[in-house]
């Protein structure tokens, strides 16, 4: 068991140092980095002192400097200058390392004679800096959109989501068994019938079209039923019942009908067991047979689909933040993607990356403790 | 000009029926949950001889009036949509000029089920579908759209208006308002006006243009990426299916819409990534093909070559077209042999590109499943090629669970391109597409209801119609 845990680490490990990697890649991209450099600079730089603005701050810009030279006293066209930009080089790498803290953060001297280093935030060094600065040292940089640290922003949007996603796990995991079980309990009539179709057409219901319905239904007066608020951004502070039903449910109604189905499956299955049958022969009561015998056995399979189901989730929060203008974690990336803001979205990666690997974890190592019948030897 | 209600004049007695039957039904299931819950019993018994008998007395009743009420509201709601079709424009409203204009469609879907139903028995699984209600109905909703979409898109005739047309005056305007110009062509706007004054409806209608041309293919290039990939993963295991696995892992750890902001932005266009991303992708039908058709006459080679070239060539030249983008990195081919230029090939790559690993996925446990069985055996001791057993003993019986899933899939592509057109990525802000409208609407939802809704409803019950129809399919083969 130690050893299965042990190895699904491991590759837990290898596969965020992949995804961090592909992540830091795809945001450092050279058109990303010429439009951070038009946007912290001059929006009206040249192709060259673009260039230089960037490897001053330890950027990669994938010209070596005899280029700019060259772009400079003019022995080399803007257009020669152009193709020479685009490429690979090593310097990613290097910046990754620095970006992870396995590398000391670079110390440049530019060319306009400043001595600039990572870890004093790109700016003048004044010569106290530590010699390693990245996310491992715990600096995830600063987001040129929210004018504050990383560090400082994602732990309340970070506990914003979290507040949003526990209402929904509370809303959703219950009423995704209880459907299930009701429908699983007795295969084939009509509340399985009934049950089933519901599931199927929340399943079929992405976000975006539950929530547009849902705040047209009961946010506005069009239906005359105008119970809730269409926004949701004053639950940040204060959540009622009011403006927070909406996004929950939005959420949850997406998510249920999936884990129904599963319960559904798992509860039929089970019904038909030799132990059931006994169980009906020995006279025990329908009641007790489903809590007594089948409940217990029929969870083990939706317990692993509900774990899998919160990266699903993910997904539905970043749709209903959106939608419903609530300041989480979801919000936060939309704002940083669209705004080229590198660092936070980068940040931002981390965080879902690390989510998704935890759940796939805990649902393998829970499975593994749920169901007695796996060994790990 | 009068504005159009929505049921017109004809709903004034209809709409009462409608609602009296609507009332008694769900009564009627109100108090037949009720006694399900005091006792456990079904309406329906089966006597010791094996024959079915229908209780009598209250639960019997009950049942009866659930059945009757439901009758009667299918036989109104079929009522709007006739009489929509053979009165005159005005006189069933709003509903009846929908029905109108889908006339070319309920022919069709009516021709259609009638030939199947005549044929069943001679279709295979397709025929067997028409066994099941949950199918039929599934398969009635899919084809409405793909319907709708071909009549739109090929032969132009669904649409009331341009779906890019702004007509003055008319913005924000809600369903059936009339057209300021007295002879416009058609004289409502059927479902309003949208933000910019353009004809929801057309727009709704030239929207599952897009969806239906784009979803079903998007799926069916995961489909070869996938199975191209997952049976040798799971027939040969061992280090390939490690590496594979791995990285189809890698990409599903990924939040899809993290994955769009990061794939489809007009900088990553720029870099060139996503017509690499489609060179690389869609060269896997090539590949699928290829193998296909060699290792099946791969001992007849006076027949083999002859269909390979051929085959290929169209293959290839397909695909250059398909990468060869004006503008981007790949741009090498000559004006007269691009036949086509896919505007959208970011969003078709990264909807592809996020469909694969999860086909990878069910093709290799499939193939990891099957390649035990007797018959690859049979074959492996025949002495056939590991790619003959893969694509010609082990996929052939791996195909209920593959038609299954492309079905669930394709509904799943949908709601990709909707994500996508919400979040305003790859698609232009103009297209009909439903998630771009459904965006656009959302922006004024608090005080126009109207736009969004009607392409919502759309994109739902394309996707529902796909879902039920799998799940008939899913029935039906395993019924055999």
């Amino acid at each position: 068991m130690g050893l299965f845990i042990l190895r699904r680490l491991g590759v837990m490990l290898l596969t965020a140092f992949c995804l961090t990697f592909l992540v830091f890649w795809l945001t450092n991209l050279y058109p990303n980095l010429e439009k951070l450099a038009k946007n912290q600079g001059n929006s009206r730089m040249q192709t060259h002192e673009v260039a230089t603005w960037l490897t001053n701050r330890g950027y990669r810009s994938e010209i070596d400097p005899e280029l700019i030279a060259a772009s400079r006293d003019g022995s080399l066209s803007d257009d020669d200058f152009e193709a020479e930009v685009t490429g690979f080089d090593t310097r990613l790498f290097a910046n990754y390392g620095e970006w992870l803290g396995i590398l000391p953060g670079y110390v440049i001297t530019g060319h306009d004679g400043v001595t600039r280093s990572r870890c004093s935030n790109h700016s003048a060094v004044d010569g106290d800096e530590p010699q390693f600065c990245g996310i491992l040292q715990g600096n995830w940089g600063y987001s040129t959109v929210a004018k504050k640290a990383v560090a400082d922003v994602l732990p309340t949007r970070l506990a914003n989501t979290g507040k949003l996603m526990l209402a929904v796990l509370l809303v959703m995991v219950p009423g995704a068994l209880i459907i299930g079980i009701l429908a699983g309990m007795r295969e084939g009539s009509r509340t399985d019938r009934t049950l089933s179709t519901v599931s199927i057409i929340t399943t079929a219901t992405p976000e975006y079209v539950s929530g547009v319905v849902f705040i047209s239904l009961f946010a506005t007066g069009t239906f005359g039923m105008q119970w809730f608020k269409g926004s949701a951004s004053s639950a940040v502070e204060n959540a009622t019942f009011e403006n927070f039903t909406l996004p929950v449910l939005t959420i949850a109604l997406y998510g249920m009908g999936y884990i129904a189905r599963m319960t559904r499956a798992s509860m039929t299955e089970v019904m038909t067991a030799q132990y059931i049958r006994t169980a009906r022969l020995k006279g025990v009561s329908f009641r007790n047979i489903v809590l007594r015998h089948a409940l217990r056995n029929a969870l083990i399979a939706p317990f692993t689909v509900i774990m899998l189901q919160i990266p699903w989730l993910l997904n539905g929060v970043v749709i209903v933040e959106t939608l419903f203008t609530y300041q989480g974690f979801g919000w936060e990336l939309v704002r940083a993607a669209s705004n080229n803001d590198i660092e936070m979205l980068l940040g931002v990666s981390i965080v879902s990356v690390f989510v998704v690997l935890l759940t796939q974890l805990i649902s393998d190592v829970g499975y593994v403790f749920l169901n007695p019948r796996i060994r790990i030897s | 000009m009068d504005p159009l209600t929505w049921t017109g004049p004809v709903g004034s007695f209809l709409n009462p029926l409608l609602g009296i039957g609507i009332g008694v039904f769900l009564t009627a299931v109100i108090i037949q949950s009720l006694m399900l819950l005091i006792r456990e019993e079904d309406p329906i018994v089966v006597n010791p001889d094996g024959t079915l008998a229908r209780k009598t007395g209250l639960p019997g009743g009950v049942e009866r009036i659930i059945t009757l009420s439901m009758l009667l509201i299918i036989v109104l709601l079929l009522a709007y949509i006739v009489l929509g079709v053979i009165t005159p424009h005005g006189t069933v409203g709003i509903i009846g000029g929908m029905a109108k204009q889908f006339l070319p469609v309920w022919i069709a879907l009516i021709a259609m089920f009638v030939i199947s139903m005549r044929y069943k028995r001679k279709l295979g699984l397709y025929g067997k579908l028409f066994d099941s209600t949950v199918g039929m109905i599934g398969l009635g909703i899919v084809m409405f759209w793909v319907f709708t979409a071909l009549f739109t898109g090929v032969f132009d005739l669904i649409a009331t208006h341009d779906p890019l047309a702004q007509v003055s005056g008319l913005k924000n305007k809600v369903p059936g308002v009339p057209m300021p110009d007295a002879d416009a062509p058609y004289a409502h706007y059927l479902l309003g006006g949208d933000n910019l004054a353009r004809d929801i409806f057309s727009r709704m209608v030239h929207g599952s243009v897009i969806v239906v041309a784009i979803a079903p293919l998007a799926t069916i290039f995961a489909f070869m990426v996938g199975i191209t990939l997952g049976l040798p993963a799971g027939y040969f295991s061992g280090r390939l299916d490690t590496v594979l696995s791995f990285v189809a892992n890698l990409i599903l750890a990924f939040p899809v819409i993290l994955l769009f902001y990061l794939l489809v932005t007009p900088e990553i266009v720029e870099t060139g990534i996503p017509s690499y991303m489609a060179a690389f992708l869609f060269v896997f039908p090539l590949i699928f093909f290829g193998v296909l058709l060699n290792s099946r006459y791969y001992t007849q080679p006076s027949k083999r070559t002859p269909i390979l070239i051929v085959v290929l060539g169209v293959l290839l030249l397909l695909y250059l077209s398909m990468i060869n983008q004006k503008g981007t990195v790949i741009d090498f081919l000559p004006e007269w042999l691009d036949l086509f230029d896919l505007d959208i090939l970011v969003v078709f790559v990264s909807v592809v590109f996020v469909n694969s690993p999860t086909v990878f996925r069910i093709v290799r446990s499939l193939a990891l499943d099957l390649r035990t069985r007797d018959y690859v055996a049979a074959a492996q001791t025949r002495g056939e090629g590991a790619w003959y057993i893969m694509l010609w003993e082990i996929l052939p019986n791996a195909r209920g669970p593959l038609i299954v899933d492309f079905c669930l899939r394709i509904g799943y592509t949908t709601i990709l391109l909707g994500t996508l057109g919400f979040f305003g990525l790859g698609l232009s802000s103009e297209s009909p597409d439903w998630g771009s409208t459904i965006n656009e609407g959302r922006k004024l939802l608090l005080v126009f209801t109207h736009p969004p809704l009607p392409p919502a409803f759309a994109l739902l019950t394309l996707v529902l119609g796909l879902n039920l129809l799998a799940d008939g399919l899913r029935e039906e083969s395993l019924r055999d």
